[in-house]
Parts: C-alpha cells; sequence; structure tokens
C-alpha cells in the first residue's frame, strides 16, 4: 500500500518535471521574475540601506521573491492539467488522489528550491550579504519553507483550476495562510545571515516552529485534496 | 404548545440587547485601572471581540468540516455565517487594539506575535469571503479548505503571548483583574457572544431563505417549461 502510494506520487512528479525538462517554461520564467524581485528591492532599497540592518533586508527579500514566483511555478504546473482537460485524465486514473497531491506537491517543491539557489546567490551579490555562513542551515530552511508553501498552495491552485479569476485569487488567497511559514523562515534566515548573532539559538527554534507548520499544512494538504477537488 | 420561531428570536433578541445594555452600565461603572485610567476601558470591547473572532474562525471551520466530508448544506451556512461574522469582530478587534496601543505604548502597530497571527486571521477570514465570491465553480469547497487551514492559526494567536516575546498582555491579566472590573468583563463577555448568536442566527435565516428562493425559481422554470 505504501509502496504504491510512493510509486504513484513518483510517477505524477515525474510525469510534471519531464514536460518541464523538456520545455523549461516554467523553470526559465520563475527564474527570470525571481531575479526582476530581487533586482526591482535592490534598486529600492539601494540608499536606504543601514548595513546593521543588511541581513534582514536580505532575507526578507530572498523570502519575497520566493513567495512571487512560487505562485507562477503553482499556477503553470497545475495549468497544464487544465489544457485538454487532463486533470479529468488525471482524477480517473487509478492512483489515489492524496498521491496526485503529494506527486505535485515534490514537482512544485523541487522545482521552486532550483531557482532559490540562483536567487540566494544574487542576493549574496547585490546585498554583500554572507549567505553561506552555514549552509547546513540554510538548505535546511530553504527546503522546509518551501515545502510548507508548496503544501499549501498545491491545494488551492488545484481548486481554481477552473476559476477564471485564479491568477488574481491564487496569491490573495494562499499569502495570508502561507505568511506564518514565511515570518519563521525569513527571521531564520536573517539570524544565519547576520555575522554578529551571538548563536543559532533563534534558527533552531524557528527550524521547530517551521517543522511543525509543514507537518500540519502536509496533512491537510493530502486529507482535503481530494473533497475539494473531486467534489462535482 | 412550544412558542414560534419568531417569538423564539424576538425574546433572544431582547435578551442579548438587554444584556448588552446592562454590560455597557458595569464597563461605566467599572472603576478606572490606577496607571492607564480610562483608556483600559477598551479592554471591556477588546478581548470579547477577540474572543469571538476565534469563535467564529473555529466554527468557520466546523461548518466547512460538516460541508468537505459529508456534504451538509447548513455546514456551509453557517461557515459562511461564522467567516462575515470573524471578518465583523476582527475588524473591532483591529480597531481597538491600536487605539489602546497609542496610549499604552505609544505606537499603533507593533510587529509581534500576538498582533500579527490575529491580524493573519483576520485576512483569512476576509480571504474566505473572496473565495466564496470569486473562486469559480469550486467556490464554496475552497473557501472551506480556507477555513480549516486558518483553523491552524487560532491556536497560535491563543497561545503566541505564551510562545513568543510579546509586548501584548498576558491571557492570565483577566484573573488579576480588581472585583468591579471582573463582573464587567464577564458580563461584557457574555454580552458579546449572545450578540454573536443573535447574528449568526439572523445570517443563518437570510441565507436559509435565499437557498429557498433559488428552489423554488428552479422548480419554476421548470414548470414554465413544461406548460410550453
Amino acid at each position: 500500500m505504501t509502496g504504491n502510494f510512493l510509486r504513484h506520487t513518483l510517477l505524477v512528479a515525474g510525469k510534471d518535471l519531464r514536460i518541464e525538462g523538456r520545455s523549461r517554461e516554467v523553470l526559465y520564467t520563475m527564474a527570470f521574475s525571481a531575479a526582476l524581485v530581487v533586482l526591482v528591492f535592490s534598486f529600492a532599497l539601494s540608499n536606504a540601506a543601514d548595513p546593521a540592518q543588511g541581513p534582514i533586508v536580505a532575507a526578507g527579500v530572498l523570502w519575497a521573491a520566493t513567495l512571487l514566483t512560487g505562485t507562477v511555478a503553482l499556477g503553470r504546473v497545475l495549468d497544464r492539467e487544465r489544457e485538454n482537460e487532463a486533470i479529468r485524465a488525471l482524477l480517473l486514473s487509478p492512483v489515489p488522489r492524496s498521491a496526485i497531491y503529494a506527486g505535485k506537491l515534490i514537482a512544485v517543491f523541487l522545482l521552486m528550491l532550483a531557482v532559490e539557489v540562483a536567487v540566494v546567490v544574487l542576493v549574496s551579490v547585490l546585498f554583500s550579504t554572507e549567505v553561506f555562513a552555514h549552509p547546513g542551515y540554510l538548505a535546511l530552511v530553504l527546503m522546509l519553507g518551501t515545502l510548507g508553501f508548496a503544501a499549501t498552495g498545491v491545494v488551492f491552485s488545484a481548486a481554481l483550476l477552473r476559476s477564471r479569476s485564479r491568477d488574481a485569487l491564487l496569491g490573495a488567497l494562499l499569502f495570508p495562510i502561507v505568511i506564518p511559514a514565511l515570518l519563521a523562515a525569513s527571521r531564520a534566515t536573517a539570524c544565519m545571515f547576520d555575522p554578529l548573532a551571538p548563536d543559532l539559538q533563534p534558527v533552531l527554534f524557528w527550524l521547530r516552529f517551521l517543522f511543525a507548520t509543514d507537518v500540519v499544512y502536509i496533512a491537510l494538504g493530502l486529507w482535503l485534496f481530494e473533497p475539494v477537488v473531486c467534489g462535482d | 404548545m412550544p412558542a414560534p420561531k419568531s417569538t423564539r428570536f424576538l425574546a433572544a433578541c431582547a435578551a442579548a440587547f438587554a444584556l448588552l445594555l446592562l454590560a455597557c452600565l458595569a464597563i461605566g461603572a467599572a472603576p478606572p485601572e490606577a496607571t492607564m485610567g480610562v483608556v483600559q476601558k477598551i479592554f471591556y470591547f477588546h478581548v470579547p471581540s477577540a474572543w469571538l473572532l476565534m469563535l467564529s474562525a473555529l466554527v468557520s471551520a466546523g461548518g466547512s468540516l460538516a460541508y468537505l466530508f459529508r456534504g451538509s448544506e447548513r455546514g456551509d451556512r453557517v461557515a459562511l455565517a461564522a467567516a462575515e461574522l470573524g471578518v465583523l469582530f476582527g475588524l473591532c478587534v483591529l480597531v481597538s487594539g491600536p487605539l489602546w496601543a497609542k496610549a499604552a505604548w505609544g505606537a499603533y502597530w507593533q510587529w509581534e506575535a500576538r498582533l500579527t497571527s490575529s491580524l493573519l486571521l483576520w485576512l483569512m477570514m476576509v480571504a474566505y469571503l473572496l473565495a466564496r465570491r470569486y473562486g469559480g465553480p469550486a467556490a464554496r469547497r475552497l473557501a472551506a479548505a480556507l477555513a480549516l487551514f486558518a483553523a491552524v492559526d487560532i491556536p497560535l494567536v491563543y497561545f503566541s503571548v505564551r510562545f513568543f516575546r510579546s509586548i501584548h498582555p498576558q491571557t492570565t491579566v483577566v484573573s488579576t483583574l480588581g472585583p468591579g472590573m471582573r463582573g464587567a468583563f464577564w458580563l461584557s463577555l457574555a454580552a458579546f457572544t449572545g450578540l454573536w448568536f443573535v447574528l449568526l442566527s439572523v445570517r443563518l435565516a437570510a441565507e436559509k431563505a435565499q437557498a429557498e428562493i433559488v428552489e423554488l425559481e428552479i422548480l419554476l422554470e421548470q414548470a414554465e417549461e413544461e406548460k410550453s
């Protein structure tokens, strides 16, 4: 049963990643939009930057770029299922709905993570921040923060599949829900970017907080995906 | 014979408003706080509103659960009515809080856990209404999922003052109130909750009537088609 679930999940995720690997549409658009977001912030804040606030600003920009471009990934990965009503075929296939959710989650998560690596490098250059002081913790925060965002986003993006005002609504509905996780991620990131931080205790606290919210979001996502998407 | 529904409803309304009036009198008669003076009276309004924001989010989540997993139309109506009340009472919290904060802390807003989580809970209730109105064919299910995700924020709001370093007064402040203040506080809490129930039942009745009208319109259309 568990083996089957995992196999189906990987099949769905593999399908999405293979389509993306051929066109690279989402990856390139996301990476370009993320770079633009970081640049806009860099122009806007260039004169106001107080060196002491540098790590906080850099962490904020990193997560703002992640949040804004993550919405693009969510929109596009689910949008592909709308073309030729592919979602109907996917829902009719003998795959548990929760495995479809998990597969989509993995695909969005990996795409976002790939773009975040580029964003981190760009932030380190444009905001002169020592971003790789704690690479292990940074990877962990990026993964947990992105997982929380994607776990919630996939449910809402799938539910909005047939809505005409989907692009306008996705961000408006998703951001209030994911802000607690992203606040935690941004606090943890700011602390590890700060060379003057006395210790990494706050990072550990926020990591635990992120882990707990991720567990809740994923559990809710697995549970709610079927009734939300297959109600008709 | 039990009293007709409308009579019972009017009696409940009258009781709620009498309680509200009594609460106003008690708040007026309660002694002013030693350091903050008259500003502290916002407390009698702010805390019940905050409690009702959380209650609304909880009831909305409960209704959504019944709708999503059992297809309960009544659950859906309860979720909508509660979410609307959540927006209303949330607005009361978000207006009264900063007014008090300006006098007590010197600033309308501080970015700290209790304020942020309450603001987020309110935003989620607003998002619920947005999803409901503009969410397209799956609007009701989408909104229901949102209400359930929003429920995660309720314990965060309540325990935020304990978990995080916070300048917001602790939840234990109620047990430290003086005798004159305590009575006024509980009375005000009961009156606000009574008002919430009355508003909820009014809204539910309106939604039910709306659903009945839609049903009748469909029947009428069918009858007209059969006739022609």
